[in-house]
């Protein structure tokens, strides 16, 4: 009994001694493919560091964070909910950080056959199309500015009955990838990923046709590990990873 | 409270139990006096649902049903309207997550019947068909409505299969428990107290229906 309890000890303390800090971010589902990519960069730079990334719609993640969700970073599609978890005493007035400019387009399947020089709202009338996929504007920035663009060309009436609702940007993405819908509003990084450049093309819906969708990120109060999440701040608002955000179709912040 | 959300659960819910109830009574059939080289697998088959992932039953579902698939085409060249999304498309998934829950009471209360009667049944002249439908499935009459409650209440509870293949449109597809998803999602605990409250009384309604059942069929038959 004794032996084990010293063993235990001693792996414990081994771990303590060998493992990298895990700092748990929270990120909208829209942001996977970059962070996929920005993690392994930053990782083998910050060898003490490992991000632990877990994706949702911004509004579930920050009901889960107000309900204590033990997150050290959550990056939200829009500035609105870090906000509102600022507001409520969860992070510190200087914890909030701008870090890119989302991008809505218009994905539509291959199988549809459309002309490339056709306008976006054209191809959302096209009577091919039976389903159109965004994600639920009460929970996610992304289905939020789909529907401002729809009401903005005067589309959200005549095409409501054809509207399908995904918990998150990626659910929507899902579907239009196994072909439930064949045309979505979706974030330029959700279309532009390998699988659904191969199934299909997409139009960007013209800036004016929605509010920006300006993402921010906030370092939360609770953080065991506050210094190793300011690291990854650092890099992520850092040329670096700008750079790879970039890459994945997002602006500057 | 999503009245809207309530009235759509109940209705899929009663449209599911009433298809299931001629099928289960098929499949009940087999379960419980067949003797058939296939039986266990069909007994496995038919229960899967029971302990399948309902992401995993959501995933094959929205391939299966989708417009990409055999069914899913067949669907749309007869109706004009996609599965997916649609009210007959949780119903027919309902219908199979459903199943199992229907099948397990009767099968085990067509097990209970006395052997006795459905021999001396068949001794004065009844077929296999006027045996089982005749003497045996009127004597588990209680399996069969605990059956009809069980896959009832478990069509209103389901939750991953419907947020997989519904699609969130009121009306058509948001259930009650994707409502208090939602509600919950939005941080509006108020409203998901009360949605989870009225779930929670009914669940317990169920529960206690179908154990008075049983407890009756324990001492009468």
């Amino acid at each position: 009994m004794k032996v084990r309890t010293v063993l235990f000890a001693l792996l414990f303390a081994c771990a303590a001694v060998a493992a990298p800090v895990p700092v748990a971010v929270a990120a909208a589902a829209d942001l996977r493919g970059a962070l996929e990519e920005l993690k392994a960069e930053f990782e083998a730079g910050q060898p003490g560091i490992q991000l632990q990334l877990s994706y949702g719609a911004s509004g579930s993640l920050t009901a889960q964070i107000q309900q204590g969700a033990p997150f050290d970073v959550f990056l939200s599609a829009d500035t609105g909910f870090p906000e509102q978890l600022q507001k409520a005493g969860l992070a510190g007035a200087q914890d909030l950080f701008p870090y890119a400019t989302g991008c809505l387009v218009i994905w539509v399947a291959k199988a549809q056959g459309l002309e490339s020089s056709l306008d976006p709202w054209q191809v959302l009338q096209q009577p091919g199309i039976q389903k159109i996929a965004l994600a639920n504007p009460q929970l996610a920035p992304y289905g939020r500015a789909a529907e401002a663009a729809l009401r903005h060309a005067g589309l959200y009436d005549p095409l409501k009955p054809r509207l399908v609702f995904a918990e998150n940007v990626a659910q929507a993405g899902q579907w239009l990838l196994n072909g439930a819908a064949e045309a979505g509003l979706v974030s330029f990084a959700q279309a532009d990923q390998p699988a659904l450049r191969r199934a299909g093309s997409f139009w960007r819906v013209p800036v004016d046709a929605y509010p920006a969708i300006r993402q921010a990120g906030v370092i939360l109060q609770r953080s065991p590990c506050p210094a190793e999440a300011r690291a990854f701040r650092a890099y992520l608002t850092g040329t670096a990873g700008q750079a790879i955000l970039a890459r994945h179709g997002y602006g500057k912040p | 409270m999503d009245w809207e959300a309530l009235r759509l659960s109940l209705r899929l819910a009663a449209s599911s139990a009433l298809l299931l109830a001629p099928l289960g009574i098929l499949l009940a059939w087999p379960l419980a006096y067949g003797c058939f080289k296939g039986r266990l697998l069909l007994e496995a088959i038919t229960s899967i649902p029971l302990v399948l992932p309902p992401t995993v039953l959501g995933f094959y579902l929205i391939v299966a049903l989708g417009p990409r698939s055999p069914f899913g085409q067949a669907w749309e060249q007869l109706t004009g309207a996609r599965l997916v999304f649609s009210f007959q498309g949780l119903l027919l998934a309902q219908v199979i997550t459903d199943l199992p829950f229907f099948l397990q009471p009767l099968v085990a209360s067509l097990g209970g019947v006395d052997k006795r009667l459905l021999e001396v049944a068949a001794t004065l002249g009844s077929g296999r068909a006027g045996v089982y439908f005749r003497v045996a499935l009127p004597l588990a009459w209680r399996g069969l409505l605990s059956g009809l409650i069980l896959s009832f209440a478990h069509a209103i509870g389901e939750f991953g299969v419907v947020l997989m293949v519904g699609g969130n449109l009121p009306g058509k597809t948001r259930t009650v428990s994707i409502a208090l998803f939602d509600q919950v999602q939005s941080l509006d605990l108020a409203g998901a107290n009360r949605t989870a409250l009225l779930l929670l009384a009914f669940a317990l309604l169920v529960l206690a229906g179908t154990a008075w059942l049983r407890s009756r069929e324990r001492t009468w038959s």
